[in-house]
């Protein structure tokens, strides 16, 4: 059989930012994955030298739209850990509340496009649905849905006012059945297991090797998450637990981002406790950083985002170092794609969650030989759409007909 | 402080400098010819996580960080290697851990770093176009030129 190239990007759903990814096929199965970045390289470390310390925090935000506040903070932590300053408890935890918050946004957004890929357009609407609220919870708190500007070297920039504690839980509490209906609905379909179970598996030797990060990590049973282990802002001052699973299938790392939604909603209602009715300064003022290093961490919702910092004692940084969670957890696709089938290529690529946004586009495969186009981006998603359709047959479950007559209107 | 006894105790003589910037993290500076020695210790013996490299351009010389992290014990210690700017010359160190494969290309094609034995260095993150030789990263280098 001739062997097939299929790329997948520069633009594609499956991404937020452009990539690209060339899958050698024979016939039906990935024999090898190639991977070629660089569309998106927009020279953030070295624009950071040009700035001064406390722009760089407005700078980073904007590496990525989903974890908009994942970096500020391990920026933050780096720039503190350089001048060795310890940030106010009021402080700690408005920052664990606007993490987790965040945490929850992504990956509510994660599941509803992973339940797109699979044909679930149900768990789609629903996911993105209750994703609202919390971003509603953003713009009331921030003042922004996305790009919150809470960061800042030595504290937070806003304070988290007494009268909207009781909003913030109000909608959190609405939430929880919500989630919990959610949680139970992907997690007991017989179809999704079919789909996912034993999909895209990443050994714990496999996790270690590429330094994959986050729920991938935790989903192949590697207990690590950078909140617990290297303890900063309020995370260390709450009650919570860190969610692993051993299987290490892309189910297993659904089921990881679920639950810790559940635990992420038990942080904040502790931090909304510790805020009430407290008054106390939200930063301290940090005038000069001295020379020397710093190292701060962060645990994003895609797992640990490093950031190392190197001051001369000027206004900007002499070198900044960024390292974001999937430029080590893009590489595993070498391990989780190898021997699948293209319509399971789709899912084991949203499974770690690259970061996603954009529309869909262009994702189109040629024969190698003729340059004809034989797929374009619609058909993956179609093919992985039947692929569910056909087990539903299989296992003798009907989809609602809300699912059905979309798809026939679709097909 | 565990994690700075062990490595000094397997490597007394061959540690140049150390630096405790705090009881969480710690730079040891080595010869370029240890860096395997230290990072196969580090990461095979001690279990240790590789966060990732961080290459500086010191204006006189070109230095490689490399990041590692001992989870369990909330330290990063980070190996600093010097080297020469003129020729910055270091063996690679995917082949002892696979997750450096990509630093090394982003280092090699913005600094300037070769890295020998490394399996495919070749253009990772820049176009096609860019000029050869010419490396953006570096403190002296200005829009595209040297």
């Amino acid at each position: 059989m001739k062997k097939v190239i299929v790329p997948i990007g520069p633009y594609h759903p499956l991404f937020e930012e452009p990539e690209y990814f060339a899958l050698y096929c024979d016939g039906e199965r990935v024999v090898d994955v190639e991977w070629i970045a660089g569309y998106n390289h927009r020279g953030i470390e070295k624009i950071s030298e040009s700035k001064h310390w406390d722009q760089i925090t407005f700078l980073v935000e904007r590496i990525c739209g989903i974890c908009s506040t994942s970096h500020p903070i391990a920026y933050c932590n780096a720039v503190e850990d350089l001048a060795k300053v310890e940030i106010p408890e009021r402080a700690k935890y408005i920052r664990c509340i606007i993490g987790e918050l965040e945490r929850i946004h992504s990956h509510l957004l994660w599941v509803g496009l992973a339940g797109h890929f699979l044909g679930y357009n149900t768990v789609f609407m629903w996911a993105w649905k209750y994703r609202e609220p919390i971003l509603d919870i953003m713009e009331m708190i921030t003042g922004n849905r996305n790009h919150y500007a809470m960061m800042k070297i030595g504290g937070v920039r806003r304070d988290i006012d007494d009268a909207y504690i009781p909003i913030i839980r109000k909608i959190l509490e609405d939430l929880k059945p919500k989630l919990n209906m959610l949680t139970n609905a992907v997690l007991d379909d017989p179809v999704l297991a079919a789909r996912l179970k034993g999909v895209g598996v990443l050994t714990d030797k496999d996790i270690k090797e590429f330094g994959a990060l986050g729920p991938v990590a935790r989903a192949s049973g590697l207990d690590i998450d950078v909140r617990r282990d290297s303890p900063h802002a309020a995370y260390d001052l709450v009650e919570w637990k860190v969610i692993t699973q051993n299987e290490g299938d892309v189910f297993a790392r659904a089921v990881v981002r679920l639950l810790e939604c559940f635990e992420s909603m038990k942080i904040i209602e502790q931090c909304l406790d510790n805020l009430k009715g407290k008054k106390g300064e939200i930063s301290i003022d940090v005038r000069n950083i001295p020379p020397g290093e710093g190292i701060g961490h962060y645990e994003a919702p895609r797992g640990e985002c490093f950031h190392y910092v190197r001051s001369d004692g000027t206004g900007s940084p002499l070198r900044h170092k960024i390292r974001a969670p999937s430029f080590n957890n893009i590489p595993t696709f070498k391990a989780s794609c190898i021997g699948e089938t293209i319509s399971d290529v789709t899912i084991i690529l949203a499974g770690v969650d690259p970061c996603y946004c954009c529309t869909e586009r262009a994702i189109v495969a040629y024969d190698v030989n003729t340059q004809k186009k034989i797929l374009d981006g619609s058909d993956f998603i179609r093919l992985s759409q039947e692929k569910t359709r056909k087990i539903e047959k299989e296992i003798g479950v009907a989809p609602s007909r809300w699912e059905e007559k979309n798809w026939e209107r679709d097909n | 402080m565990d994690t700075l006894e062990t490595i000094k105790k397997r490597f007394s003589d061959r540690i140049i400098n150390i630096k405790i910037h705090s009881d969480i993290r710690i730079y040891i500076e080595i010869d370029k010819k240890d860096l395997l020695d230290f990072a196969k210790f580090i990461f095979n013996d001690m279990d240790a996580r590789f966060i990732t490299a961080t290459g500086v351009d010191n204006l006189d010389s070109m230095e490689v960080l490399y990041h590692f992290s001992i989870d369990r014990e909330d330290v990063i210690v980070s190996l600093r290697v010097l080297l020469d700017r003129e020729d910055p010359v270091i063996e690679s160190l995917t082949p002892v851990v696979k997750g450096a494969l990509n630093i090394e290309k982003e280092m090699y094609e913005l600094l300037g770093i070769k890295f020998l034995n490394h399996p495919e260095l070749k253009r990772f993150l820049l176009t096609e176009e860019y000029p050869e030789g010419v490396f953006p990263l570096r403190k002296d280098s200005q829009k595209g030129k040297k």
